[in-house]
């Protein structure tokens, strides 16, 4: 029952796939959210495909943090389907129908994903190395030594190395959150996703972290969605932006095309107050 | 004074029973603090409400009443329980309850963001709860748990109630057979008080070890920078 998860780059499948079906990496079909009265999502469809870079902006309470927090499984939805190359997300196929997922099936369909927060949660009581190397321990069955190898190559990479024995609280707020990233990166996600990541730091440590997300953009294989107010790391990080307000997307377009000429005037006018210097 | 030393091994032999009754029901009040705290912070429902009847009963009533009702009532209903073990499920349950307060409210103190976190690590619930939630609730019980088992500590002389010859229990033997109140009151204040602070001494050992362990280690590494 339990059948590995196709990779697209890897299974012999790939070959016959179409580019529509490789388009199709995650979708929203027409998905719907809400808080008691409040919609947050309402019939919200978007197809994203792999190895795609793209930044989610629009003003607070638009439903962008919301569309990663689905994708984590964090937040259910209440109507529509959100697929996975090519398997629902949040519901299990039996026959031709979907029936709600179980704890378990969302276990499995989780391995693909990561991700990272605007507050860090580094968990206080492990230190750096332990945040790295216990998710692998646990939910990856990585032996002690091979976890802890690969947690010392990925602080390497966020240039952490000396910090594996520190406690989180003895860290900065940019390092912690590189450790953050790290972290995630342990369990292999294919899929990142990035909530807000530079909000709670202070502005001379945004670039420190910014500096991390410009090094995995150098992987072609790691989908990336960024929810963010960094405009200008927006446009050069992402292929693909979209602008969102109230749940809907008023503007999906490539970054030189929405930042410098955008289609819709209620994307101008959220750019000019976010960018007052610009016209 | 010959006379008083005579009876000091009378209060030796209460001390012990006192340490026994309070060993006991230190272990009965740990695992039942836990249990219920974990079932009422679930939230489900159909655990939570007959956890909750037990908590508020225990907490509601009085000590003394509770235990001359399971010593002296539920005989009535063929139920018989020797002073001993009286003593301790309801010194335990009854410290327990409070005690399950403690770990409901540390769980409560975690931060939500630690099990989001935790999710988005594929932890199952189970693990997310020992490896993540546990450690960190039992930092913030600590605290709390010193008072409650000093409470504990304090609740033992009731057990006397039930003809259980512990500490004070004794005590007051000597003092009528000796006459001397001041002496024995003395005697008997001074070992609760040394009991007392063992407990917290050991107990802020504990948060030492699991808290500012870090806090000392960051302190020296600010010093060497």
């Amino acid at each position: 029952m339990t059948e590995m998860p196709a990779v697209p780059h890897s299974s012999p499948r790939s070959e016959t796939r179409t580019a529509k079906e490789l388009r199709q990496y995650i979708e929203f079909r027409s998905v719907g959210k809400s808080y008691g009265p409040v919609d947050i999502l309402k019939d919200f469809s978007l197809n994203i495909a792999k190895g795609q870079r793209v930044s989610l902006i629009g003003p607070s309470g638009s439903g962008k943090t919301t569309i990663l927090r689905i994708l984590m499984t964090l937040e259910s939805i209440q109507s529509g389907s959100v697929w996975i190359d090519g398997k629902p997300l949040w519901h299990e196929v039996r026959g031709d129908q979907l029936h709600p997922a179980s704890e378990k099936y969302l276990h499995e369909r989780r391995r693909r994903l990561g991700m990272v927060f605007q507050s860090f949660n580094l968990f206080p009581h492990l230190t750096v190395l332990e945040n790295i190397t216990q998710p692998q321990r646990l939910n990856l069955k990585r032996p002690r030594r091979d976890a802890e190898d690969r947690a010392m190559e990925l602080l390497e990479m966020v240039g952490l190395a000396h910090k594996a024995r520190a406690w989180p609280e003895e860290l900065s707020g940019g390092q912690k959150q590189r450790v953050a990233i790290a972290r995630t990166l342990g369990m292999d996600p294919e899929i990142l996703l990035f909530d807000e990541i530079t909000s709670a730091l202070d502005p001379e440590l945004v670039d420190e972290v910014l500096n991390v997300l410009r090094r995995l953009s150098e992987r072609p294989d790691l989908t990336m969605l960024l929810v963010t107010h960094e405009m200008s790391f927006a446009r050069e990080f992402s292929d693909r932006v979209i602008f969102m307000e109230s749940g809907k997307i008023i503007e999906d377009a490539p970054p030189e095309r929405l930042f410098v000429n955008p289609a819709q005037e209620r994307t101008r006018q959220f750019l000019r107050k976010i960018l007052p210097h610009t016209r | 004074m010959e006379k008083f030393l005579s009876y000091v091994p009378l209060l030796i032999e209460g001390l012990k029973v006192t340490l026994a009754i309070f060993t006991c029901a230190l272990v009965v009040a740990t695992l039942f603090a836990i249990v219920a705290g974990t079932v009422r912070f679930s939230g489900s429902r159909w655990l939570s409400r007959p956890v909750a009847a037990l908590v508020e009963f225990f907490r509601g009533t009085s000590c003394f009443v509770q235990l001359f009702w399971c010593f002296y009532a539920l005989p009535l209903f063929g139920l018989t329980l020797t002073p001993f073990m009286t003593s301790v499920i309801v010194l335990g349950l009854n410290v327990g309850s409070f005690g399950s307060e403690v770990v409901r409210g540390a769980l409560e103190a975690v931060p939500k963001g630690q099990i989001e976190a935790a999710r988005a690590l594929n932890y199952s619930p189970l693990k997310s709860f020992l490896h993540i939630l546990m450690p960190q609730a039992m930092r913030i019980a600590i605290r709390p748990a010193a008072n409650l088992m000093v409470d504990l500590l304090k609740l033992t002389p009731l057990t006397s109630l039930v003809t259980v010859n512990e500490l004070t229990r004794n005590a007051m033997v000597m003092r009528n057979q000796t006459g001397s109140t001041l002496g024995t009151l003395l005697c008997i204040f001074a070992v609760y008080f040394l009991l007392s602070s063992l407990i917290y001494f050991v107990m802020n050992r504990l948060e030492v070890h699991f808290i500012h362990r870090k806090a000392v280690r960051a302190a020296s590494t600010r010093v060497a920078a």
